[in-house]
């Protein structure tokens, strides 16, 4: 789940170079949307679950062209302090949608109807069912993800625009219609991943700030901009997390990752897999 | 002369006309506006949390029952209401605008904490008297036991955390360890201002009850993954899990149906005293027991089921443990206002200090100057002595005592009893 989070986060910094900020309201909008979708509308666990995602859709387009595209088309700001702008406006947009979120719908936190219910023994340990599927809902779509970039015309323009945006342009790659599809596949991400964290742990609006600094950590570990470092950083970050929990307390589960995110960018400012 | 007698007929002439208006100025101006200063009451509260959300509105329906039926002794009350965001600063600066700008004479301020011990000296300082209608930390009483003169100000509206540990033990011991022959606890509490209290007085009255202590788990309110605490609980195999929660409650709450964690729930949880709770953990509250003061459809007062009835009709839903208490604290403000004929702090006061109430959660009487916990709300005896809930089926039970209960405790499957 971890991985799922910041695959679309660090996509988006790969072909657009933005980090959204927002990413974590992001989630819990998607979490809370399907909450409300079934305990409002009776709309059930796959229905609550697409209201979910499509919100999650919705508001990444909205944050892509009303938030990040307006200043980088901006004349009034100069080119180099652009990153700054975007990094304060989509902070400062993930703050209007938390507190829109606890406004409506307070700030307690709220559980998505989960798909399967039950429990089942794996290896000894009793295992809620939907766990299972979480992970293996996980598995397949960063797997539908590698297929899409690696094995289709459009996920190869994406990737030539985020390694040589000029020289996909160059090839007749419409740069603007990559970067809306590049926001469409984050907002998807974004909302399978606060949909189905919701289903397993439940967010409330407090859960904006430490979902989004997760993501920022794991991509910064992994590398900025590189989806297979995201993802084995994910991996490092949440293991590391789950031992910390259970070997000392599960108050200090964020400590380690945050250590290791300090040595790494002393050590290796790179991070584990990203480019020079 | 007869410029005299005209003048006269002209001043008599104005003065019946002044009179006539004024006369007809009272008949359609309330009492309150012929020149007595409202009663205006202020309220801090956590508007965005489930369990704070219930203060403001039991305030606002309080103050439209009593204006309705003339406002106090003719002063009307003016309810002024500020979101707190949780936030223990944003809750001083509320204050110091209620008292400064507002020109409030009384505040009901949070159900935190650690934000009434930050309020507590602003109280103090600013002279206004100031009442909590759901923090619990027995801090808030023993201040005030230390520096009387300065802190008379604050009044505990709610219980403190020891009084109701105690009331607690008194409830697990019919409830479990006589009906379901319970024997072992693992205490599971928020680390928070008001738990310290709380387990140690666990602690000391779970095992006079007749249940062993095995452990005593405080967590982080930030924590989000309780499977780890759950593991490690179940290991220890306890009858049963007290809890301390109130800025956690769902979370917890989700995880123990989803993981089938099959050691029955009890103690205070203060989200599950919304009715909202229910649509919040999608039902995964079935079977979950917590200790209140008061709830739906529970006639512990005659003012009770009038009170949540009322407010469900307004609101849409049910008032959350907090919204009882501060519909009773606008009652007793007033009350004490009318004896003291006055709204200066210090003879507030006094008379607050002589409430005795009969509020929708019982019988509301301070703890005199002298009492380690002055200004705290008496308890058993006459006094407050609050319920036993469960969530069965979507709705709240009382299960205890015998006297209220309208139903019997029932459990998930999931959850394995001692035999």
């Amino acid at each position: 789940m971890y991985a799922l989070g910041a695959t679309g986060f660090t996509l988006i910094f790969g072909v657009s170079g933005v980090l959204n900020l927002s990413h974590g309201a992001l989630m819990v909008a998607a979490a809370v949307a399907a909450w409300a979708a079934n305990s409002a509308l009776s709309a059930g666990n796959f229905g609550g679950a697409a209201v979910g995602i499509m919100t999650s859709l919705v508001l990444s387009l909205i944050t892509y062209g009303l938030i990040v595209r307006p200043i980088q088309k901006s004349t009034a700001i100069r080119n180099e302090e652009r990153e700054i702008f975007i990094l304060t406006a989509t902070l400062l947009w993930g703050i209007m949608i938390q507190e829109l979120i606890a406004f409506f719908f307070t700030n307690n936190a709220k559980t998505v109807l989960p798909i399967l219910v039950g429990v089942v023994s794996v290896l000894g340990v009793r295992t809620p069912r939907n766990e299972i599927f979480t992970a293996l809902i996980c598995w397949l779509v960063i797997g539908a993800l590698w297929l899409l970039v690696n094995r289709t015309r459009i996920g190869k323009s994406v990737l030539a625009a985020s390694m040589n945006p000029r020289g996909a342009t160059l090839l007749g790659v419409e740069l603007s219609r990559i970067y809306v599809l590049v926001w469409a596949i984050y907002g998807v991400l974004a909302g399978i991943a606060g949909v189905l964290l919701g289903m397993f742990l439940g967010v409330s609006s407090y859960s904006v700030g430490p979902l989004t600094a997760s993501a920022f950590t794991i991509v910064v570990l992994g590398g900025l901009g590189s989806v297979t470092g995201s993802l084995l950083a994910a991996f490092v970050v949440g293991y590391l997390e789950t031992i910390t929990a259970y070997l000392i307390s599960p108050a200090y589960r964020f400590f380690p990752s945050l250590f290791l995110l300090l040595l790494v960018m002393y050590l290796r400012p790179r991070g584990l897999l990203g480019r020079r | 002369m007869v410029f005299h007698t005209s003048k006269h007929k002209y001043v008599q002439a104005v003065v019946i006309a002044l009179s006539m208006s004024g006369g007809f100025a009272a008949c359609i101006t309330p009492a309150w506006a012929a020149g007595k200063e409202p009663l205006r009451i202020a309220v801090i509260a956590e508007a965005q949390s489930v369990a704070g959300s219930s203060i403001p509105g039991a305030v606002q329906l309080a103050a439209d029952e009593i204006n309705a039926k003339g406002g106090v002794d003719g002063r009307k009350i003016e309810i002024t209401t500020y979101d707190n965001h949780s936030s223990a600063a944003d809750s001083v600066r509320a204050f110091q605008r209620a008292v400064s700008e507002d020109h409030a004479n009384a505040v009901i301020a949070s159900y935190v904490s650690e934000v009434v011990l930050a309020l507590e000296p602003w109280a103090a300082r600013l002279k206004t008297v100031m009442i909590t209608p759901g923090a619990a930390s027995d801090v808030i009483t023993q201040n005030i036991a230390k520096d009387y003169d300065s802190n008379k100000y604050t009044f505990h509206g709610y219980l403190t955390s020891s009084a109701m540990g105690s009331l607690i033990c008194d409830a697990a011991k019919d409830m479990a360890v006589k009906a379901l022959k319970m024997k072992s606890a693992v205490i599971i509490s928020e680390d928070a201002a008001w738990t310290t209290p709380l387990d140690d007085s666990y602690q000391q009255c779970l095992p006079a009850a007749g249940i062993k202590v095995l452990d005593h788990i405080r967590f982080s309110p930030d924590t989000t993954d309780f499977t780890p605490i759950y593991n490690k609980v179940e290991a220890l195999k306890p009858d049963v899990i007290v809890t301390g929660w109130s800025h956690v409650g769902v979370q917890p709450t989700v995880q123990w149906q989803s993981q089938q964690v099959p050691i029955p729930i009890i103690g205070r949880s203060s989200q599950a005293t919304n009715s909202a709770f229910w649509k919040d953990t999608n039902g995964a509250a079935e079977g979950v027991i917590f200790w209140d003061l008061n709830g739906p459809n529970v006639a512990v007062t005659p003012r009770s089921v009038p009170f949540a009835e009322a407010y469900n009709k307004k609101f849409g839903n049910y008032p959350s443990y907090c919204g009882y208490t501060a519909y009773d604290e606008v009652y007793f403000i007033a009350e004490a206002a009318h004896r003291a004929g006055s709204l200066d702090s210090d003879k507030l006061v006094t008379a607050l200090e002589q409430t005795d109430f009969v509020g929708t959660v019982g019988r509301v009487q301070f703890l005199p100057k002298g009492d380690p916990h002055v200004h705290g709300l008496r308890t058993g005896g006459s006094g407050i002595k609050g319920l036993v809930m469960q969530w069965q089926k979507g709705k709240l039970v009382t299960v205890w005592p015998s006297d209220l209960a309208n139903g019997q405790m029932t459990f998930p499957s999931f959850v394995k009893l001692p035999r």
